[in-house]
């Protein structure tokens, strides 16, 4: 078996702050780095980020290196594969976590081909075996209708992208202490032959979907743009953001980047209502962590009823505007 | 311009989540009855994003799928939307590969076929989710690589990608040959035609085995894994929903609203 020692998860930033998704993977990272009795360190790559390493080790990490370079200021695969072999082939890991995201979807597949070793990709839950010392990693298959559970014997790093909102973060702690380790990746930019040329990011209004404590989402059944705005005006009444299913998006009903589900984004909110869709396993993948959820939806028999703790079963154009109304009522008074 | 399109064929998707079985000790899904397998919806998209660039500038796209000879089936509606030749790899070895053992058979077929300026790949299968195998036959075949594309165009030997993020998309160029992957906001694949579907029905979709790909044993099927499953099962779902029911929807509407309420949810 190939030798592997330590955790090593790779942080992201959001907003000029370590993202949500990092503090999760240094939460579950502490947590295998401890059952192993291994150090837990994470890597930042960016143009200037060493600023977030002491944030990174307030969230559990015994360790951070920090590769900072202007190649690495966008997300480019190239660059950043070639940062993290250099960095894996030094110092061996045994478990390599990334987040499922827009980065780790792309870095970690790639990287995982380069150091010939084992990826499972979207995880729900990771442990190690107390038997093996393996990593039991938790991975949902078949659009979530069945799960997975997979090992990587005998290459290392084992690695695995977590699903965004799986798992918990630690609560930072200011008095923990770590080491921080400026790495230098030595990146050759005629190596690099994918070029960053510039983002296009659509402006949200209002709460941020993927962080809103109420999401309203509306599927196939909504029939064509227009319903949409009830499901804004419900939205705005409970302080929440829209969302959609697949079809609306794929229609060019609504924005592309509404979608719910595997392929779109993940939310968790407190309460999520359901309007005209029936609950596919691909779009549950997405919003099956919310607190509550409540369905409208005219066919009795849907899935969606099958996961959700209240339903009516109806036409949602008869539905929605005297429960608007209501919604109404119930707010101001 | 000579664009080589990988397609996988997998239980329906759609499949309604009552209707899905699997089969634990095989560790792998039961078909559900009168539901035919399909080609993975990404994959379909990547032959239309191929389809696309034929019809702009003219290109030979040829379509490789790693499968049972049931596959076949999946092969022939790639040609009939529009690609120009099909090939099945199809081999008792090839069974129960993982995403390691799958971008190696394909990489070998591919450097098998030869020319090639760009390989498009879907996202991820609609089976296993799991979104490597494209990246993979880029890093085996030391070419790079762009993943979950909505729009694809070439200029000069290089193509300009846009790919799709969270907020909105990016855009990226890369020099040519390159591997991309395509997600479902490029939009629907083409139906075929009649005209496509009878030539086609003509067209023959050759088998390669192991051995006609230059295979190494030790990298395909199980014996190129390098993961292991070592369970699959349907997790057990608690439904409890509470259905709110009344004279008319308006009443139910209302009652909806006060139970919400009630759990302070409102
Ligand atoms: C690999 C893969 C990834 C995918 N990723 C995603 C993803 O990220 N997100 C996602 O959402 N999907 C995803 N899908 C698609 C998914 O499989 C489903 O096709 C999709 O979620 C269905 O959307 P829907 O529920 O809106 O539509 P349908 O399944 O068509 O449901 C429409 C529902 O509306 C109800 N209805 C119709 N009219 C009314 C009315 N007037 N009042 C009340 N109810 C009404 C119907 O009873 C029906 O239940 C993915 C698929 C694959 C294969």
């Amino acid at each position: 078996m190939a030798e592997g020692k330590g955790v090593l998860i790779v942080g992201e930033m959001a907003n000029g702050n370590l993202a949500a998704m990092t503090t999760e993977l240094l939460g579950i990272g502490r947590k295998l780095a401890d059952d192993l009795g291994e150090e837990l360190s994470a890597v930042l790559m960016g143009g200037e980020v060493g600023g977030m390493a002491e944030e990174a080790i307030k969230f559990g990490a015994d360790k951070v290196y920090v590769i900072e370079s202007p190649l690495l200021k966008e997300y480019v695969t190239d660059s950043y594969v070639a940062a993290m072999a250099k960095l894996c082939e030094e110092i061996k890991p045994n478990i390599l976590l990334m987040g499922q995201t827009s980065m780790g979807r792309d870095l970690a597949p790639r990287l995982a081909f380069r150091l010939g070793t084992g990826l499972t990709t979207d995880c729900l839950e990771l442990s190690i075996d107390p038997d093996t010392k393996l990593m039991l990693q938790t991975k949902p298959v078949y659009g979530g209708n069945a799960l997975s559970i997979v090992v990587c014997e005998v290459t290392r790093p084992q690695m695995a992208t977590i699903r965004p909102k799986s798992m918990d973060p630690l609560e930072r702690n200011d008095s923990r202490k770590g080491e921080i380790v400026a790495y230098d990746a030595g990146l050759d930019e005629s190596a690099i032959r994918v070029k960053f040329i510039e983002k296009v990011e659509e402006e949200v209004v209002g709460v941020k979907l993927e962080d809103a404590d109420v999401v309203v989402v509306g599927g196939r059944g909504m029939g064509g743009p227009e319903p949409f705005a009830q499901l804004e005006e419900l939205a705005k009444l409970l302080g929440g953001a829209v969302g959609a299913s697949r079809p609306p998006c794929d229609s060019g009903w609504v924005p592309t980047t509404w979608q719910v589900g595997l392929t779109g984004k993940m939310v968790t909110p407190t309460l999520y209502i359901g309007v005209a869709l029936s609950g596919a396993s691909q779009h549950l993948a997405g919003c099956s962590g919310s607190k509550t959820m409540v369905a409208i939806n005219k066919d009795p028999e849907a899935n969606i009823f099958k996961v959700c703790q209240f339903g009516i079963v109806g036409d949602f154009k008869k539905v929605l505007p005297p429960f608007i109304d209501k919604v109404k009522e119930l707010k101001k008074g | 311009m000579n664009i080589i399109v990988c397609v996988k064929e997998i239980p329906d998707p759609e499949t309604p989540a009552s209707a899905f079985a699997i089969d634990e000790a095989a560790m792998r899904a039961i078909p559900a009855k009168d539901t035919p397998p399909v080609i993975s919806p990404f994959d379909e998209q990547a032959v239309e994003a191929a389809l696309r660039l034929k019809d702009s500038l003219g290109a030979k796209v040829t379509v490789l799928s790693m499968g049972a000879s049931s596959a076949e089936k999946v092969l022939k509606h790639t040609l009939s939307m529009g690609a120009d030749e099909a090939f099945l790899l199809s081999d008792s070895s090839f069974e129960n590969s993982d995403s390691t053992s799958a971008a190696y058979t394909l990489a070998q077929a591919i450097k098998k076929v030869g020319e090639y300026d760009m390989i498009i790949c879907g996202r991820q299968a609609g089976d296993f989710d799991s979104g490597q195998v494209g990246s993979g036959i880029a890093e085996m075949l030391g070419i790079p690589s762009v993943t979950v594309a909505k729009k694809i165009e070439t200029l000069d030997g290089k193509a300009k990608v846009e790919r799709v993020l969270p907020d909105g998309y990016e855009v990226v160029e890369v020099s040519l040959p390159a591997l991309i992957t395509v997600s479902n906001e490029l939009g629907e694949p083409r139906y075929a035609t009649l005209k496509g579907i009878m030539a086609a029905a003509k067209k023959t979709v050759p088998v390669w085995n192991a051995a006609e790909i230059g295979a190494d044993v030790a990298s395909i099927g199980t014996e190129g894994r390098k993961t292991k499953m070592l369970k699959l099962f349907i997790p057990v779902r608690e439904s409890k929903c509470e259905f709110i029911e009344g004279e008319n929807e308006e009443e139910t509407a209302v009652k909806l609203a006060q139970k919400l309420r009630e759990v302070k949810l409102i």
